[in-house]
């Protein structure tokens, strides 16, 4: 008998069409059924907020300000969407445009931007959102969110029954990451271990300029199927079938039944990262396409003809996102340089006859110039 | 198996000591960790059932159970990968790696994952992962089963690479290692798998020698032989046989590769003017370019002869009937003495 999330013809999950309009689906409306207008405006919000600090950043890296930004813009929904359904003990592995998740968990986003700025290979502490830093590897971590998984498992936080202590692991990737070797062990240890863990796809169409066709000859979401792991497609634009799909995903992991594997088709809508140019390898009229199913006109249209959109919550939320972006350029502006001989801390955890013979030399080193070799 | 009083004698503990191999004295020590820390865990491929192609985990599943000594699927960069997310979850790690060839497909992780969380956390993240790597030839192996990739692990920051040459080393070296909250890259001699000597079987967590510290293993006056793992039996045996032709080497066995114990080498290249360095690898880019590059730094008024290399060419690891032509001997050991003893 074929399991409904074993099964290759599989659907896309969808519970808001591009036009805003609330389509039925018997398994995934009750994950989405307590979730009010307030819970809606704080999708709603977080997505714009989320495209602001984009925004932001990206004129920062134009300024000269960022050596680099990995924009997340049109993602916004696959991110806000899942990162709700997490539980605070749940932990995160990001790739490298979360942007939006880590939003969600409570982060402060001008964390994001020490690695963007130069002065930091991190960035923030993972134990206080519950967030793994970036890896610029493409899908070398999915491995560690399996370990992770597997960790919880041996800790019994896992299949308890008390919601307040199970916990799961979610690690984010993309299109192209499926083709790394390291994900593809991920799936089968995860697999053989029934390990706590939600493999969520972005599927953005392009890993920078070879699009998915390049990296598939199925779709993603069969690469799942051939691990023996539940799959799921889902319209990665439609914030509440993400939120339902990956609640229903992150529930089998803390409840003990093992890995799911979840495909979001969503789009990249802008370049790889800002030193990429998209215009050298894909049309305009894809682009155009594309920003017809945008993630937030969707869910605006959605709610304004509810009619809970009111003007009031949308001017607070232009404040709010304006107010977010002198806080994007402020805590730049203020990102100083560590001290140089910084490099040397914590390359051990404990004492190493080298780098500490390394750093003595080189402090001093720039000891020994007349300015005390501050620079 | 006797018994003997602690050496320290302070207490009135009696440590027991057995008459084991190299690969036993692992054994012992991996099951004295597992049996001191609920947090220790074995991984790798076939190290449960069977014990391990060398059975170095022999009855350690049976004893600790299939969570605590998992056999894997059979995918290198995996075993580390998911070492890595349970050392986040604050397990301790030990993955067995079959051979010195089959690490590469584990190579990233350890060099781009490993090694650099700790430093790119700010120490927020530590990762005690220790990777069992059988090493070296001599055994009349296959294709890719008589590596030395030391140098590859050395030249990487963040990781701590040793390697015991003894079994009482590599009872408290594995231990120590398992107890270090920094990654460490564990090197097992497999040519000296099956030496036997006493050991002290002091229970986990017990202080030992350290995982940054030379021991100069035979003392002497003319000639210092740095070597380390298989070599230091090829260094000694070498010192015999110059010993009976008036010659006096010191021998150092390095067992840690990073960080090296430079002082202990110069210490003693001060006093005896000469060095020569051995080892399986090969002698280009290798670890005694290093000792020698640091010799002739610190040691340039008291060298007597330029320091001398003796160690494996610049080819693969031949096939295994010519593999002695490879391997450093104790005539290719003593011809490098005599050319040091000339100047």
């Amino acid at each position: 008998m074929t399991q409904p999330d074993l099964d290759p013809a599989i659907e896309t999950v969808q519970l808001l069409t591009p036009e805003g309009t609330r389509v039925a689906d018997t398994r995934y409306d009750p994950r989405v059924a307590h979730l009010d207008a307030d819970a809606l405006r704080r999708f709603y919000a977080d997505m714009v907020l989320t495209r602001r600090f984009d925004t932001e950043a990206t004129a920062l890296q134009r300024q000269g300000e960022l050596g680099l930004f990995t924009p997340s813009l049109g993602q916004e929904a696959a991110q806000i969407g899942s990162a709700h359904a997490l539980a605070p003990q749940d932990f995160v592995f990001p790739a490298y445009r979360e942007h939006g998740v880590l939003h969600v968990r409570g982060l402060d986003l001008t964390d994001v931007l020490k690695q963007f700025r130069g002065v930091d290979h991190g960035g923030w502490d993972p134990a206080e959102h519950g967030v793994h830093l970036f890896t610029l590897v493409v899908g070398a971590h999915p491995l560690h969110a399996v370990g992770y998984a597997m960790g919880l498992q041996r800790d019994g936080v896992v299949g308890t029954g008390d919601p307040q202590r199970d916990a799961g692991v979610i690690a984010y990737l993309g299109d192209g990451a499926t083709s790394q070797g390291d994900v593809n062990e991920a799936l089968v240890f995860a697999g053989v271990s029934d390990a706590p863990v939600v493999f969520f796809v972005q599927n953005n169409q392009w890993a920078i300029s070879v699009p998915v066709s390049g990296q598939s000859k199925v779709p993603l979401a069969q690469r799942g199927l051939g691990f023996g792991i539940p799959t799921v497609r889902v319209d990665g634009n439609d914030v509440l079938a993400c939120y339902a799909v990956t609640a229903e995903a992150m529930e089998r992991a803390r409840s003990g039944g093992g890995p799911t594997f979840v495909e979001a088709v969503t789009y990249r809508m802008g370049a790889h990262t800002t030193s990429d140019d998209p215009l050298r390898y894909r049309d305009e009229a894809e682009v155009a396409a594309w920003r017809a199913k945008d993630p937030i006109d969707r869910l605006r249209h959605y709610l304004e003809s509810a009619g809970e959109l009111p003007a009031g919550f949308l001017a607070d939320l232009d404040e709010r996102a304006e107010a977010l972006a002198r806080h994007v350029r402020d805590a730049v502006h203020a990102m100083v340089p560590p001290p140089a001989a910084s490099m040397f801390d914590h390359v051990y955890a404990t004492p190493h006859a080298l780098v500490d013979a390394e750093r003595a030399w080189f402090t001093d080193y720039q000891a020994s110039f007349e300015d005390g070799g501050v620079r | 198996m006797t018994t003997t009083a602690d050496r320290t004698g302070t207490a009135a503990t009696a440590v027991a000591t057995e008459k084991v191999t190299l690969a036993r004295a692992i054994t012992l020590g991996l099951r004295a960790a597992l049996a001191g820390d609920p947090k220790v865990l074995l991984m790798g491929e076939d190290i449960g059932r069977l014990g391990g192609v060398f059975r170095v985990t022999d009855g350690l599943q049976a004893e600790f159970g299939p969570d605590r000594v998992v056999d894997t699927p059979l995918a290198e960069s995996g075993i580390v990968g998911t070492a890595i997310g349970l050392a986040m979850r604050g397990y301790r790690p030990v993955c067995e790696i079959q051979f010195d060839g089959f690490v590469f497909p584990a190579f990233d992780q350890i060099t781009t994952m490993l090694a650099k969380l700790h430093a790119r956390s700010r120490g927020r993240i530590t990762v005690p992962v220790v990777i069992r790597i059988p090493y070296g030839g001599g055994i009349g192996a296959v294709e890719h089963h008589s590596e030395s990739p030391e140098v590859l692990f050395a030249h990487t920051a963040g990781l701590r690479v040793v390697t015991p040459s003894t079994p009482a080393d590599a009872y408290t070296m594995i231990q120590e290692a398992i107890a270090s909250p920094d990654p460490v890259i564990f090197l097992e001699p497999k040519g000296r798998y099956w030496d036997k000597a006493e050991v002290a079987l002091t229970p986990y967590g017990t202080p030992g020698a350290g995982l940054d510290r030379a021991r100069v293993v035979r003392s002497g006056t003319d000639l210092t032989v740095v070597a380390y793992g298989p070599t230091v039996h090829t260094a000694l045996k070498a010192a015999q046989v110059a010993a009976e032709e008036g010659t006096s080497l010191e021998v150092i066995d390095l067992r840690t590769i990073s960080p090296l114990d430079h002082a202990t080498v110069v210490e003693s290249v001060r006093g005896t003017g000469r060095c020569v360095v051995v080892h399986e690898a090969s002698v280009s880019h290798g670890v005694g370019a290093e000792v020698a590059a640091r010799v002739t730094e610190e040691c340039f008024y008291e060298l007597e002869a330029p320091v001398l290399r003796v160690g494996g060419f610049h080819t693969p690891y031949p096939p295994s009937r010519i593999e002695h032509e490879y391997l450093p001997s104790v005539d290719r050991v003593l011809d490098a003495v005599d050319r040091a003893m000339a100047h």
